[in-house]
């Protein structure tokens, strides 16, 4: 018998890692795996809360985030792919202007 | 049962069933060169023992002793851990494969699956195929070559393309069965219709789930006619140009692994698993359901072995159209076609 | 009380957490995909630990298998190499590691601290693939086709974004013969 406070925990260290990597790498692709990286820990939380108060939408919610979350990846890294082609890298910082 | 009776039962039944997959995995290759040469008019290994009987032993013995080259430059560690990956997840996909019905030994049920009846075996086979994408792209992006990193890539794409495919056709047996369990799947196509034809799916409606099944395997195996990617005159051989040796051997087991995988799972849910005629005393009677299953398996793989030795390969545009433009739509008419039916 | 649970939850936990730990300290994004892919599948076994079997299988095939290989893919494509610290990442890992550090800890403190909520058994839920498909059909049905049309305009999206730009002067594109 696990708390359901541990899954909580583990959730919510989850989703900060994410936020961290969101504010401290360079790398665009990295940022993004951040942000998938939230949406993990927030599944988790999902799920853990479904089991907690015996409701099914939790797990059938963690369907749609999971869809969205895959529909986001695609337009996200065609977008990546589109700023490479424009601008020849993939950091960040040399993103900043509107124009080259 | 005890924990400590379940434990041996499944250290012992895991022990058997990799034995017997890796045996069969060698002796795949040995029919392959068999049939495909006397499909091209030559013998196929005749030399090393009776009929070329030893040739896979000494294939091994020649793997164990080949030098193991790794080239320059490569990302070192998904080098070594790509083909580990291949070849894990194809041999772990065997895990949730039933074999036949519940032996009763010393007063114990032992059912014939490595693991108990998972309620969603077909989801974690499609779930184990999904990962094992990765052995072969990682494969192609760390040997840093470009024939590798192109094959690698094209590889994958086909692989996913074809996933799609493969779970679609296979949810028309779902809808007829009810359930994501495989042994209910083979339970529900038990007995007979129309007095001698058998209940298996193949014949009770699913010939064109089948038949898209068939491609999306081909496909999901990089067999030919979809071997694009690991072709010798197209791309150097592909994601495994870089491997030798044991490395090779792995990815080799790998491909045969996976169809022998595509093969079992093909006669679960197609050809009704190991439900067959049942005669003579009950030790024989015990055995028969795992015999009938490992024929019906084979029966798979020689079509796969004779389909490699006829049809010649597709180039990859059409191979990716031939996938998303004719074979996805073909299975969601079946699975639409198949819920009307069973709606009705 | 120590019980199995705990310890497969602590076992898939220490992955779960070391795998996005490792995201943060790997510069080379390929080992940071590498590593959100074990989280991943850690996770997948939580799931299962709760009894939610078909989002643990859906969530391997889906994001693992599909969503992850995307990734992999475009890191491949473009060749992404080692990331280089600039000045604004130095600041922001100055700052941010610490500030983080401190907002989870307080966090996970006050959860703990009104831990009366309860424990969860093992499989407490149980989500099999035929009770979820009959609420997401009944229940959540407008959501479930509104997502179909999400993921049309995402495939339409990223087919757009992602293909070469046109040749200007109209020059017409060759065509493979069939």
């Amino acid at each position: 018998m696990v708390p359901i406070s541990y899954y909580l925990v583990l959730s919510g260290l989850l989703f900060a890692c994410g936020v961290c990597g969101f504010l401290i790498k360079r790398n665009i692709i990295t940022i993004f795996m951040s942000i998938e990286l939230m949406l993990n820990g927030v599944n988790l939380s999902f799920v853990a809360f479904a089991a907690h108060w015996h409701q099914l939408a939790g797990q059938v919610f963690v369907f749609f985030v999971m869809v969205v979350a895959a529909a986001e990846a695609a337009v996200g890294l065609a977008i990546i792919i589109a700023v490479y082609r424009t601008r020849e890298t993939l950091n960040v910082d040399q993103v900043n202007l509107l124009k080259l | 049962m005890p924990i400590g009776l379940y434990i041996l039962a499944s250290v012992i039944k895991s022990a058997i069933v990799l034995f017997v997959l890796l045996t069969s995995v060698a002796y795949t290759v040995w029919l392959e060169r068999k049939v495909v040469g006397h499909m091209q008019n030559r013998w196929g290994p005749t030399r090393v023992g009776p009929f070329g009987l030893l040739q896979p032993a000494a294939d091994g013995l020649k793997f164990l002793f080949k030098e193991d080259l790794t080239p320059p430059h490569v990302y070192k560690p998904l080098f070594l851990a790509a083909p580990l990956i291949a070849v894990v997840f194809a041999l772990t996909s065997i895990s949730v494969i039933p074999f036949g019905n519940d032996v009763v030994i010393g007063g114990y049920v032992i059912p014939l699956q490595i693991t108990t009846d998972v309620n969603t075996g077909l989801l974690l086979i499609l779930g184990v195929t999904s990962i094992g994408v990765y052995g072969v792209a990682l494969a192609g992006w760390s040997s840093n070559n470009k024939y590798s990193l192109l094959g690698g890539l094209r590889a994958s794409a086909q692989m996913v393309s074809y996933e799609i495919s493969l779970g679609l056709s296979l949810v028309g047996v779902l809808i007829m069965a009810g359930s994501f369990s495989l042994r209910d799947i083979v339970h529900a196509q038990q007995g007979h219709f129309w007095g001698f034809i058998p209940n298996w799916n193949i014949f009770h409606g699913q010939i064109i789930g089948f038949f898209c099944y068939l491609m999306a395997a081909y496909a999901e195996t990089n067999r030919i006619p979809f071997d694009l990617p690991e072709a010798e005159t197209e791309l150097v051989a592909g994601y495994h140009t870089e491997y030798s040796a044991m490395k090779f051997a792995m990815f080799f087991m790998a491909e045969y692994a996976n169809m022998i995988t595509v093969g079992c799972l093909a006669t679960l849910m197609f050809l009704g698993g190991w439900n067959g005629p049942l005669f003579g005393p009950p030790v024989l009677q015990a055995i028969l359901p795992v015999f009938w299953f490992v024929a019906k398996v084979f029966c798979f793989l020689f079509l796969y072995i004779w389909v490699r030795g006829t049809l010649p390969r597709f180039r990859y545009d059409q191979l990716m159209a031939f996938g998303w433009k004719f074979l996805l739509p073909v299975a969601l008419a079946n699975l639409i076609a198949t819920a009307i039916a069973v709606a009705w | 009380m120590v019980s199995i649970h705990l310890i497969l939850f602590l076992a898939f936990g220490a992955v779960a957490a070391a795998g996005a730990i490792n995201l943060l300290v790997q510069r080379h994004p390929i080992n940071a995909a590498l590593s959100l892919i074990a989280v991943m599948a850690a996770l997948a076994g939580e799931y299962m630990l709760l009894g939610a079997e078909f989002v643990a299988a859906v969530q391997v095939i889906v994001y693992a298998g599909a969503i992850m290989v995307l990734f992999v893919f475009v890191i491949m494509l473009l060749n992404a190499g080692v990331e280089e610290q600039t000045k604004g990442s130095r600041v922001a890992i100055l700052f941010g590691i610490p500030g983080m550090l401190l907002g989870s800890l307080l966090i996970a403190w006050v959860v703990l601290k009104h831990s009366g909520t309860g424990d969860v058994a093992v499989g407490a839920l149980p989500g099999a693939p035929n009770v979820i498909g009959q609420l997401l059909f009944h229940e959540f049905l407008l959501p479930f086709e509104v997502t179909s049309i999400l993921i049309l305009i995402a495939i339409m999206g990223a087919v757009v974004l992602a293909s070469k730009p046109p040749v200007p002067g109209g020059a017409p594109a060759k065509k493979v013969q069939d």
